[in-house]
């Protein structure tokens, strides 16, 4: 890993390697993200805040399935106003890119979130566009082009950092709703978020999280994370972060084909520990010596032919 | 930080097989389960309330025919559900959770308040026959709140159980810090294991450093995913859940800005303690 080959140009932002840390892991305080970069992260993309305080839903807020995780936290998070401290302290603590997820339940709301933490010293935000299992904001905003572009509009019309849009699964075509999020300026596009999921109980007949439905994460959903990604890499030109159950280098190495420029990593952490993004890190970088590619940017979009 | 097994994370469905009245709040509850039933003490489960909520408790105790055990305060809206429930009803476990006390070989103390007694309970029946000697002083508002009295006074022997009372209805009046300032200037201990309200386990730890003894303590916060993800229970750089519950001297040490001082509400926002 001390070679060159990992370091990536992500819309202006030098990440050493390409993996991320997802958002929705950890990202409450600034110490504890700390010990995601010792972990290896190239970049941290925290919690999602919103403009004001939220409590999220009551447990159960995760249930285990088969091969993945589904949650419906509630986008539990102290409000930007708060926040603002977490971010200037993680600005001196962390020597990584620091991405502020946000959210809103209007563009206006999207727009003076993203103002606060650019303002507090995040490098970019990504829109959480995406969450599932919150009404009036994330999935609903989304997958409604029309309102997703006015969102992503109105945020790059007050932040001057890079704009990231955090795309949901949960829609028709994923390709369609990229293109319009790339036309309305984003400079870089997550997918994916989670899959809309539910889980039930034979034995009482209740459905298990506290909220019902929530989202589906981990090993199940990388084969649909991966197409995804796949297709919008085939209509947009706008750097795609992959996202959705990776969890080895293999893993990496396929959305890097696919045509993601970075990685997100999430609920591998529970399995493998923060070290997973040094482990993920190590194994591109031996692949690439073994193709003889001098950077990790050269396999992006190479199984397009 | 580290990993972890999934197996476990996935919640079984048992009944409810036993429920005893400790006293007019706390119940204990005892049901079957393969995986907890191999827990260590200090360990915990999430408890699912069908419907209600899921909740984080330690485990009281364990036997050979998957049976575990848990002391359950009603302290709020999932506890009262709980408490309502009757022998046979459906619970969802899963678990067990998080780090275990260390096997102290010398002399050991423990100090438990409220329902805190319950982990240090289990953790005094796995190291009675180890240990060079143990004392245990326990801790609660009234007589009748003092929980598992006759259990540690049979298992450890009465001299080596010291009780206390707020209102002097049993024991010595006061918190249960109270005997310590005598007992840490009297004798040597290798290791003192505590668990209870947090402002009490920080005065121990703060005696035990004036002292140069060390201590185990088990710590709570607000706990959701139980596998090191969603960050409810941080603490300093630690995640209770999965670093935790139990932290040793030198990490408590790390965190005296946070540990009997603050904890992160629901919204994640730092409230006093």
């Amino acid at each position: 890993m001390d070679s060159d080959r990992l370091s990536i140009s992500l819309t202006g932002l030098k990440l050493a390697n390409p993996t991320m840390l997802a958002s929705g892991i950890l990202g409450y305080s600034a110490e504890t993200l700390s010990g995601i970069v010792e972990g290896g992260a190239g970049a941290i993309v925290t919690k999602s805040v919103g403009l004001k305080p939220r409590k999220g839903y009551p447990n159960p807020t995760v249930v285990q399935a088969n091969c993945g995780l589904i949650n419906a936290m509630g986008l539990p998070n102290p409000g930007i106003d708060e926040f603002v401290d977490e971010i200037r302290e993680a600005k001196t603590v962390l020597n990584v890119p620091l991405i502020v997820s946000i959210y809103g339940f209007s563009a206006e709301e999207y727009a003076a979130v993203a103002q606060k933490a650019v303002k507090a010293g995040a490098d970019a935000v990504e829109l959480n566009v995406s969450c599932p299992h919150v009404k009036e904001t994330g999935s609903e905003i989304g997958q409604n082009p029309e309102i997703l572009a006015g969102v992503i509009r109105k945020v790059k019309a007050v932040v001057k950092k890079p704009v990231f849009v955090k795309l949901s699964p949960n829609v028709t075509n994923i390709a369609d709703i990229a293109e319009i999020a790339a036309k309305a300026g984003a400079d870089a596009l997550t997918a994916i978020n989670t899959v809309k999921a539910i889980a039930i109980d034979t034995e009482t007949a209740i459905p298990v999280l506290g909220n019902k439905v929530g989202g589906l994460s981990g090993p199940a959903v990388k084969p649909i994370a991966l197409r995804q990604v796949y297709d919008i890499y085939e209509r947009v030109k706008v750097p795609i972060i992959g996202c959705g159950g990776i969890a080895n280098w293999r893993d990496a190495v396929e959305f890097l084909l696919a045509g993601a420029v970075a990685v997100q990593i999430g609920t591998a952490i529970a399995t493998k520990g923060p070290n997973v993004f040094k482990a993920i890190a190590h194994g591109i970088d031996v692949h690439l010596k073994k193709k003889s590619y001098r950077s990790v940017e050269e396999i992006v979009g190479l199984a397009h032919r | 930080m580290s990993g972890w097994h999934t197996a476990d994370n996935k919640y079984r469905i048992t009944s409810i097989k036993n429920i005893r009245s400790n006293n007019l709040t706390v119940k204990t509850f005892t049901f079957n389960d393969k995986a907890c039933a191999k827990a260590k003490p200090g360990q915990f489960l999430m408890l699912w309330i069908p419907g209600v909520d899921e909740i984080p408790l330690s485990i009281l105790g364990v036997n050979e025919d998957d049976k575990v055990s848990v002391a359950v305060k009603k302290v709020g809206e999932a506890t009262e559900a709980l408490h309502n429930m009757k022998e046979s009803e459906l619970i969802g476990i899963r678990g067990p959770f998080g780090n275990c006390f260390s096997a102290s070989k010398g002399r050991v103390l423990m100090v438990g308040g409220g329902t805190g007694i319950a982990p240090l309970l289990f953790l005094a029946r796995r190291l009675v026959s180890k240990v060079v000697g143990a004392s245990f002083v326990i801790g609660a508002k009234t007589k009748t709140e003092l929980l598992f009295l006759d259990e540690l006074q049979s298992l450890l022997g009465k001299e080596n159980v010291v009780a206390t009372t707020e209102d002097g209805s049993c024991g010595i009046k006061g918190l249960c810090t109270k005997p310590l300032e005598s007992l840490l200037a009297e004798e040597e201990f290798d290791m003192i294991y505590s668990c209870g309200p947090e402002l009490m386990i920080r005065k121990i730890f703060d005696l035990a450093e004036k002292h140069g003894m060390l201590v185990e303590a088990s710590l709570e916060r607000l706990m959701r995913c139980a596998i090191g993800l969603c960050g409810s229970c941080v603490i300093g750089r630690h995640r209770v859940c999965r670093d935790g519950p139990i932290f040793r001297s030198e990490q408590l040490r790390e965190i005296v800005s946070e540990f009997g001082v603050s904890k992160r509400d629901f919204d994640g926002r730092k409230i006093q303690i």
